[in-house]
């Protein structure tokens, strides 16, 4: 096997000997590795926290997220529980271990259910805080883990998000900066999920449908 | 998948006879182009980032072995494997060696290209294991067990009413009466069918839009989810990717993220853009245990390093296939390969071989909409002229039409010649054409007057009017 | 470069034009005199060299240049009544002499001064007026090499509007009507079905006439459209512009 790594390296290699020397290439990967620069950020996400927040409500509307505000973390469990009468679901939900979303006084919405955990694929509603948001698309960017599992974004039929507003960026470069940095480097979760409105399929005669195997629903709450 | 290029004439024939497959191909320009318009207007800097692509891959490519070994790192570091396939042959070896490693009885399957490349599937049914594909394209295409027409959009060849058959068909769980007659029925039958699928499967499979070598992560870009699913429910997660998917940082994928949905379908995002690094992590409630890349060459190191290397930047959009002419006329099964339009026109005469896959890169006007909308500036005409070139090389082209261009090159670079022989020729033909000025039935000329009238010739050639006209002013003078 | 003033323009009068229709070439002549030019037909061209070129023959598409050149290279301008033959000196040339820097550089010149014919009025002699005169309708098509390799789109509109002539927009102008040099004949049934959409857009317009920059566009559409049983005329754009409507449309009426 690793005969057969080295017989395409040097083939690839073999094949790039016309290019450059070999400690000229081998500097400029490691710059580019280490330097990592940015390109063209578009002028569109490039505003000021409050026209920021309302371009993300604009652009996650434009593709079917429903978009909703509150001032502070203690509206969350009402307004949730608003949104599971208004679409006729059972009391009931499931989330992560996320600190944030645990502060809430959830004991406000006396009838609601709420689970912990990865979901089994039975669960309607799943609740998870997103890292970040891009303005520029109206774009949600989630981390992998216990506090916000990957199987919740993907397994509900209603997916409800919640953001807080000044973690809404203007790009998605700039989104990567809300992940842990060790040494000015991102470290990856397991799955970086970048969230742009329900699921959806053109795949029968290019008719938009909604819902095909994620969430039926995006509901985006913004804090603050 | 069996090559039958060398068939596109009659293929043409009978796709453009087929009263079904015109109609669904008619959703191919409506369903894409307007959109693409629109999100490219829509963002000042999309010229610039198609620009900024371009520059990106090319100094991939430029290091690849360097980048390939950084991710390898990277991805190991992360938890992952990562194997190398030469072959298409190699890629399924492996591949099945990690099913049958972990008992694979079902396999789920993201939209992944390179998997119908290297024909994974059947080498996996022959080995008794059972590939499902969740894609709802791919899924209402493996009921059909048919090929797809369209690198982004499976199955585009289809209409509704031929889905709703297969899926009364195969789906016999349910009322075999029931309504169907809403698109939305279909997708809510595929959703819960498929659901079960993903929590029995034993490893999921996906292809990867890109490899990133600063962390070691695969991407994939999707809209239903299925690929999600696919990657996280199965307890093993295999990407197949081919080499020239590595980009070299997050910020890198950032800019050419910009233009592929906008280029595939109009969006500015797809719904999902995931990346993944590794397997499950300890304090992870969810992933798959095993994360395994295998890299795959199968031609592309080949291609590095001549006229064909910038096809190496193709980020599979299919825009270039769904602005060709050619394509809508005939859909993408008459290409006989697995990448049809422009894309698969340079692309499978690499892979392929030109003496197998020559018709393609002639199947063509060279119109020069595909370039025009390549999000990666490829420029394709140039690179089917550069096939056509190898062809002629070696002596591939059809007799006729080599001597037929030959005899007419001749006398192009024979100018006295040629006065001579058009002098008495045009005016013969032009009496041909009467005084309807047109010839319906001309011998040697059927490929034309089959299907149109044959303008007529004035009679005198402008170079004969010219010096007449000359001449007479030199009289007057 | 002297002064835009009375510069000496070549003729490239291209192969179809000259086998099939010299009205054409007269009107090139009668559009570029009106402009203020000197014309001059160099006797030793036949061929631009695409045929040669996109089959896949380097050697003879390297000769045929090079017998372009010498024709041509003394010219201020090379000026060409077609978009492909114009788009094969100016963009192709240069391509197939990468490796000859000698011919390169002459081949860069020549490529510097050749244009397309409407272009060429509109964006170097500045018209806006041209002699003739037409009180119908036309529609314009697109041809591929003049539009893409080029940017000639809005100029030959400009041009017809400006001499009271009533441009209707088609479905799909920019849309390639099939010809493709010998596709038209290898590929014949793909090609009569692009052919057949670009009718079906053409006949939607209720346009008298088709007008377009291209022979070989225009020969195949009016074959097309004849075989159809269409009454559209159909002419080169050069031919409305100079207002020499006395020989009968392409593929008569």
């Amino acid at each position: 096997m690793s005969e057969t790594r080295q017989s395409v390296l040097s083939d690839i290699r073999n094949a790039l000997v016309k290019k450059a020397p070999d400690d000229a290439r081998a500097k400029a990967v490691a710059e580019r590795l280490s330097g990592r620069p940015t390109g063209i950020i578009p002028k569109r996400g490039q505003l000021k926290q409050d026209a920021r927040v309302e371009l993300f409500a604009e652009m996650a509307k434009k593709v079917h997220s429903s978009v909703t505000r509150v001032s502070g973390y203690d509206e969350i469990p009402s307004c949730i529980g608003n949104y599971l009468r208004e679409h006729n679901l059972p009391a009931e939900l499931i989330m992560g271990t996320d600190r944030r979303l645990n502060k809430a006084d959830w004991s406000l919405e006396k009838n609601l259910t709420i689970k912990k955990g990865p979901s089994d694929g039975k669960d309607l509603v799943g609740v998870s805080h997103a890292k970040s948001g891009i303005a520029e698309t109206g774009t949600l960017l989630l981390a992998s883990g216990s506090e916000n599992p990957t199987t919740i974004n993907f397994l509900a039929d209603h997916h409800i998000v919640i953001i807080s507003a000044k973690d809404i960026k203007g790009d998605m470069e700039s989104a990567w900066g809300s992940l842990n940095k060790k040494d000015g480097q991102v470290v990856m979760p397991r799955a970086v999920n970048f969230v742009t409105g329900p699921s959806r399929s053109g795949d029968i005669e290019q008719k938009l449908l909604l819902g095909a195997h994620g969430p039926r629903a995006l509901q985006i709450i913004i804090v603050g | 998948m069996e090559l039958t290029s060398h068939n596109l004439k009659s293929n043409a024939k009978d796709a453009l006879g087929n009263e079904q497959l015109q109609k669904a191909l008619g959703n191919v320009p409506k369903g894409f182009i307007d959109k693409r318009a629109k999100a490219a207007a829509a963002l000042d800097e999309f010229e610039a980032l198609r620009d900024k692509g371009r520059e990106i891959k090319d100094h991939t490519l430029a290091n690849l072995d360097l980048y390939l070994e950084a991710y390898e790192q990277k991805v190991i570091e992360n938890g992952g494997h990562v194997h190398w396939a030469k072959t298409a042959e190699d890629a399924r070896r492996i591949a099945l060696e990690i099913c049958q490693k972990h008992d694979a009885k079902t396999v789920t399957k993201g939209k992944s290209m390179i998997t119908e490349e290297v024909e994974l599937n059947e080498h996996l049914l022959e080995n008794g294991i059972e590939p499902v594909e969740t894609d709802l394209g791919e899924y209402i295409i493996q009921l059909r067990n048919e090929k797809p027409s369209h690198i982004i959009a499976p199955a585009i060849h289809l209409n509704q009413g031929q889905i709703e058959d297969d899926f009364r068909r195969v789906h016999t769980h349910l009322d075999e009466d029931r309504d169907m007659s809403e698109p939305e029925t279909l997708l809510a039958e595929a959703r819960e069918v498929l659901r079960k699928r993903y929590f029995e499967a034993d490893i999921g499979f996906t292809g990867a839009n890109f490899l990133v070598a600063e962390t070691g992560s695969s991407v994939i870009v999707t809209n239903e989810g299925n690929g999600d699913l696919t990657q996280t429910l199965g307890k093993v997660h295999v990407v197949m990717a081919s080499i020239e998917k590595v980009v070299p940082t997050l910020a890198d994928c950032s800019q050419i993220l910009r233009i592929l949905a906008r280029s595939a379908t109009g969006q500015d995002m797809s719904v999902y853009t995931t990346f993944s690094t590794g397997p499950k992590r300890e304090k992870d409630p969810d992933g798959p245990k095993e994360y395994h890349v295998i890299l795959l060459d199968n031609g592309r190191s080949d291609m590095l390093g001549t006229e064909f290397e910038e096809m190496l930047r193709c980020i599979r959009c299919g825009a270039c296939i769904n602005h060709c002419p050619v394509y809508h006329s005939i859909g993408g099964h008459a290409y006989g390969s697995i990448y049809p339009g422009p894309m698969g026109s340079v692309l499978t005469p690499s892979l392929a071989g030109v003496d197998k896959a020559g018709t393609l890169p002639n199947a063509s006007t060279f119109c020069g909409r595909c370039e025009s909308v390549c999000p990666m500036r490829i420029p394709l005409p140039k690179m089917m002229r550069h096939w056509r070139e190898k062809e002629f090389e070696q002596h591939l082209q059809p007799k006729a039409a080599r001597y037929g261009l030959a005899f007419w090159a001749y006398l192009a670079k024979r100018p006295k010649l040629y006065r001579a022989l058009v002098s008495f020729a045009m005016p013969a033909l032009s009496v041909l054409g009467g005084t309807n000025k047109r010839i319906s039935s001309l011998p040697l000329a059927s490929g034309w007057t089959k299907h149109r009238e044959l303008p007529a010739p004035e009679g005198r050639t402008f170079m004969q009017a010219w010096d007449q006209r000359e001449a007479l002013k030199q009289e007057a003078n | 470069m002297s002064e835009n003033t009375n510069p000496k323009v070549g003729l490239f009068v291209t192969c179809l034009v000259d086998l099939f229709r010299p009205n054409v070439g007269f009107s090139a002549v009668e559009l570029l005199e009106a402009a203020g030019c000197d014309v001059h037909v160099p006797r030793a061209q036949t061929c631009c060299g695409q045929p040669a070129y996109n089959s896949g023959d380097k050697a003879d598409t390297k000769e045929i240049a090079k017998q372009v050149l010498d024709a041509f290279e003394d010219y201020d301008y090379v000026v060409a009544p077609s978009g492909s033959c114009a788009a094969m000196i100016k963009k192709h040339y240069p391509e197939v002499f990468e490796d000859d820097p000698a011919m390169l550089s002459r081949m860069k010149a020549l490529s510097d001064k050749t244009f397309e014919l409407v272009s060429f009025l509109t964006d170097v002699m500045f018209i806006t007026q041209t002699p003739g005169e037409f009180a119908g309708s036309v529609t314009y098509h697109d041809s591929c090499s003049g539009l893409r390799e080029l940017g000639v789109k809005e100029q030959p509109r400009k041009l017809l509007k400006n001499s009271g002539v009533d441009v209707r927009e088609m479905k799909d102008s920019e849309v390639c009507c099939g010809f493709g040099g010998t596709f038209c004949v290898k590929y014949s049934d793909i090609s009569n079905a692009m052919v057949s959409k670009k009718t079906q857009s053409i006949d939607d317009t209720g346009a008298d006439m088709l007008v377009a920059g291209d022979m070989g566009c225009l020969m195949n559409m009016a074959g097309k459209l004849k075989r159809q049983g269409s009454k559209t005329e159909v002419r080169h754009v050069a031919e409305v512009l100079a207002g020499k409507l006395d020989t009968k449309p392409i593929s008569g009426s």
